[in-house]
C-alpha cells in the first residue's frame, strides 16, 4: 500500500467509526445476543438457564393431547397469529394495483394533479398514533361515521340497514385493519414510486405501440407493465417484509390484539411475550424464527423472482 | 379543424373528464376522515353522542375541547419532548449517514464493498430481533426512562447511509478534485464541498428521520416510564385508554398532534416525492 493509499484508508476509518460503531452496538450486538437469549429461560429477574432447544420445540412443535384425542401445536396461539399476519397481508397485492391505478391516473398531464397528489398522500404523512385513534372513532359500533351513514342511507332507501361491529367482531375486526390501511397507504410511497417509474418508461416505445395500433389496454400489457416490473418487485418486497412485521401499534393502540386475538400479529405476540409475561428467552425464539423466515422469502424472491423482472 | 381531430380531442376531453370523476372521488375519501375529525373536535362532549344524525356543517361550533385536551395530557410537556428526541435524533443520523456515505462513495479502502453489502443486509433484520436484547443493553447502561435511551439507538441507519451515498455517487468529481489540489483535507470536501451539493438529499433524509422519530411508538412504550419523559404518540394512547369515551377530546388531541408533521410535509412537500423516488432505486 502506498502513503496515499494508507492516508485514504485511515480517513476511511474516521468517516466510518461513528455509524459503524452504533451498528456493532445496537444491531449486531443484539442480533447475536437474542439468538443466545432464545436458548434460555431468562424472565428479567432470575439469572438466565441454558434450556437448548426448548422454546423452539415449544413454538415449532407438537404433541399427542389424551383429552383431545388428537396431535395438537404445542403453542397454538403462535399459529394462529401466523395465520392473523398472512390474513392481513392479503391487503398487500390489492393495495399495489391500487397505487398503480392511482399512479396511471395521475400520471397524465392534466391542471391540478399536483393537488391530488399531495391529497392522496396526506393518509401517509399523518400515519402513526393520531390516526389510529381517528379510525378508531370513524368504526365506532354505534356513533362511528361508517355505521351512521350504513343507517342514514338505510332510512333513505327506506331498509333498516346496519353497520358490522367492524373492530368488536372477529369475522370484521381483520378486514377493518385492511380497510383502514389501504385508506393510508394506497396514495402513499409506493404511488409516487409508481409514478417516478412511469415516467421512465421510454416514451419511443409507447410511439411504437401507437404506430401498430395498439389498444390502451395492448399498450399497458406489452409496454407499461413491463417497464414498471423492477419497481413492483421491489415494492413488493419491501411490503411483504414489512407486512410479516407489523401490526404492533395497530393492536396496541385500536384493538389490544381482539377481538379473541383476531388482530394479534406475530410482532404484537413478541411484545407481550416479552414485555407482560417477561418470558425474554421464548420471545427471542419467535423473533428469530420471523428473522429467519423473512430471509428465506427475501433470497428467495431474489433468486427466483428477480429472473422475471424486465430491466430497462 | 378536420372530423379526425376533433374526435381526437373529443376523447382526450371524455378522458380528462373522466380522470377527474375518479381522482375527485378519491381525494373526497381521502379528506371525510379528516374533516370528521375536526368537525367532532369542535363539538361538545354530549354532542358528538347526538352525531348519530350527520350534520355536515355544525350549528355551532365550541373550542372548548383544545384547552382541555391541552391540560389533560400536558401537552407542552409531550411536544417538548418529542422536539427534544426528534431534533437531536435527526441531526445525530444525518451526521453519521453522511460520514458513512461519504466513506462508501468516495473514499478507497480494503473490503469496502463487502462492508457496504453488510449494511444492506442490516436493513433485514426485523426491529422486535433487537428490540429484546437493546432493552436489555440499556438496562444494564442504567438508559431506562432517559432522553438518550429514546435517540441514540435510533441514529445510526443503513438506510440513511444507503441513501446518501446513491447521491453522492452521483455528484461531479471535479469539485472535489479541485478541493484536493488546494490541500484540502477529506473532512474539508465533506463540509464544504459534498454537504453542500447535497441539500435534496440531506433534506429528505432530514423529513424521513424526522418522521420517524415523530411517529416512533413501540420503543419509547418499552423504554420510557415516567410520564415526564413520555414522547406524543405514547401520551396520546394513555389518554384515549384513560377517558374510554370523550371522542370529542381525543379529536382535538389528535389534531394537535398532527398538526407539526402536517407543517413539516407543507414545507418539505417537493423533497418528499424527490426523495421518495430516490430511495426506491432501481436494482
Amino acid at each position: 500500500m502506498t502513503r496515499r493509499q494508507k492516508a485514504e484508508s485511515l480517513a476511511a476509518v474516521a468517516f466510518l467509526a461513528p455509524n459503524v460503531a452504533g451498528f456493532l452496538v445496537f444491531t449486531l450486538l443484539p442480533v447475536l445476543g437474542a439468538f443466545v437469549l432464545a436458548f434460555t429461560n431468562w424472565d428479567l429477574f432470575r439469572p438466565p438457564r441454558w434450556v437448548g432447544l426448548f422454546n423452539f420445540v415449544s413454538l415449532l412443535g407438537w404433541h399427542y393431547d389424551e383429552y383431545a384425542g388428537r396431535t395438537v401445536m404445542n403453542d397454538p396461539f403462535f399459529w394462529k397469529y401466523v395465520y392473523n399476519t398472512l390474513f392481513l397481508m392479503m391487503a398487500i397485492p390489492i393495495g399495489i394495483a391500487g397505487s398503480l391505478i392511482c399512479a396511471l391516473l395521475m400520471n397524465q398531464k392534466l391542471r391540478g394533479i399536483t393537488a391530488f397528489r399531495t391529497i392522496y398522500f396526506l393518509p401517509t404523512v399523518c400515519s402513526g398514533v393520531a390516526i389510529l385513534i381517528l379510525w378508531k372513532w370513524l368504526y365506532n359500533n354505534d356513533i362511528g361515521l361508517f355505521n351512521t351513514l350504513i343507517r342514514q342511507f338505510g332510512d333513505w332507501i327506506g331498509v333498516p340497514l346496519r353497520g358490522p361491529n367492524w373492530l368488536g367482531s372477529t369475522e370484521w375486526a381483520k378486514p377493518s385493519l385492511m380497510l383502514m390501511g389501504l385508506w393510508t397507504g394506497l396514495g402513499g410511497f409506493n404511488m409516487i414510486l409508481y409514478l417516478a417509474a412511469l415516467q421512465g418508461v421510454p416514451r419511443e416505445q409507447y410511439e411504437a405501440a401507437a404506430m401498430d395500433g395498439a389498444s390502451a389496454w395492448q399498450t399497458f400489457w406489452a409496454v407499461t407493465w413491463p417497464g414498471i416490473s423492477p419497481t413492483t418487485f421491489f415494492i413488493l418486497i419491501m411490503s411483504v417484509i414489512g407486512g410479516f412485521q407489523g401490526g404492533f401499534m395497530t393492536a396496541n393502540v385500536m384493538t389490544q390484539g381482539g377481538p379473541a386475538g383476531s388482530t394479534t400479529t406475530i410482532e404484537y405476540y413478541i411484545y407481550n411475550v416479552a414485555f407482560t409475561r417477561f418470558l425474554m428467552g421464548y420471545a427471542s425464539a419467535i423473533a428469530w424464527v420471523l428473522f429467519i423466515v423473512i430471509l428465506a422469502i427475501t433470497l428467495l424472491t431474489w433468486r427466483f423472482g428477480g429472473r422475471k423482472v424486465t430491466y430497462v | 379543424m378536420s372530423d379526425r381531430t376533433r374526435s381526437v380531442r373529443k376523447t382526450a376531453l371524455w378522458k380528462a373528464a373522466l380522470t377527474y370523476l375518479v381522482l375527485g372521488l378519491g381525494a373526497v375519501t381521502m379528506l371525510v376522515p379528516f374533516y370528521w375529525m375536526v368537525l367532532t373536535s369542535l363539538q361538545p362532549p354530549e354532542m358528538a353522542f347526538s352525531m348519530g344524525q350527520i350534520r355536515w356543517i355544525p350549528e355551532r361550533i365550541v373550542w372548548q375541547n383544545y384547552p382541555e385536551a391541552w391540560k389533560a395530557i400536558d401537552i407542552p410537556r409531550l411536544y417538548w419532548n418529542s422536539i427534544v428526541v426528534a431534533v437531536l435524533g435527526t441531526l445525530g443520523q444525518v451526521l453519521t449517514s453522511s460520514l458513512a456515505a461519504f466513506a462508501f462513495a468516495r473514499l478507497e479502502f480494503p473490503g469496502r464493498d463487502r462492508l457496504f453489502f453488510a449494511y444492506l443486509a442490516t436493513m433485514m433484520v426485523p426491529g422486535s430481533v433487537t428490540m429484546i436484547p437493546n432493552f436489555v443493553l440499556l438496562r444494564w447502561l442504567g438508559w431506562i426512562d432517559t432522553y438518550q435511551a429514546l435517540i441514540i439507538p435510533g441514529m445510526f441507519s443503513a438506510y440513511g447511509t444507503f441513501l446518501l451515498r446513491q447521491f453522492f455517487m452521483g455528484l461531479p468529481t471535479e469539485l472535489e478534485d479541485a478541493a484536493k489540489i488546494d490541500g484540502s483535507s477529506y473532512a474539508g470536501i465533506w463540509a464544504r464541498v459534498t454537504l453542500p451539493l447535497s441539500r435534496p438529499a440531506l433534506a429528505t433524509l432530514t423529513t424521513f428521520t424526522f418522521m420517524g422519530f415523530w411517529g416512533a411508538y413501540m420503543w419509547p412504550l418499552i423504554i420510557i416510564q415516567s410520564p415526564e419523559l413520555r414522547t406524543l404518540p405514547i401520551g396520546l394512547a394513555s389518554f384515549v385508554g384513560r377517558y374510554s369515551a370523550e371522542y370529542s377530546l381525543w379529536m382535538a388531541a389528535s389534531v394537535i398532534a398532527l398538526i407539526p408533521v402536517l407543517l413539516l410535509f407543507i414545507f418539505n412537500q417537493r423533497y418528499f416525492q424527490e426523495g421518495i423516488k430516490m430511495s426506491g432505486i432501481k436494482g
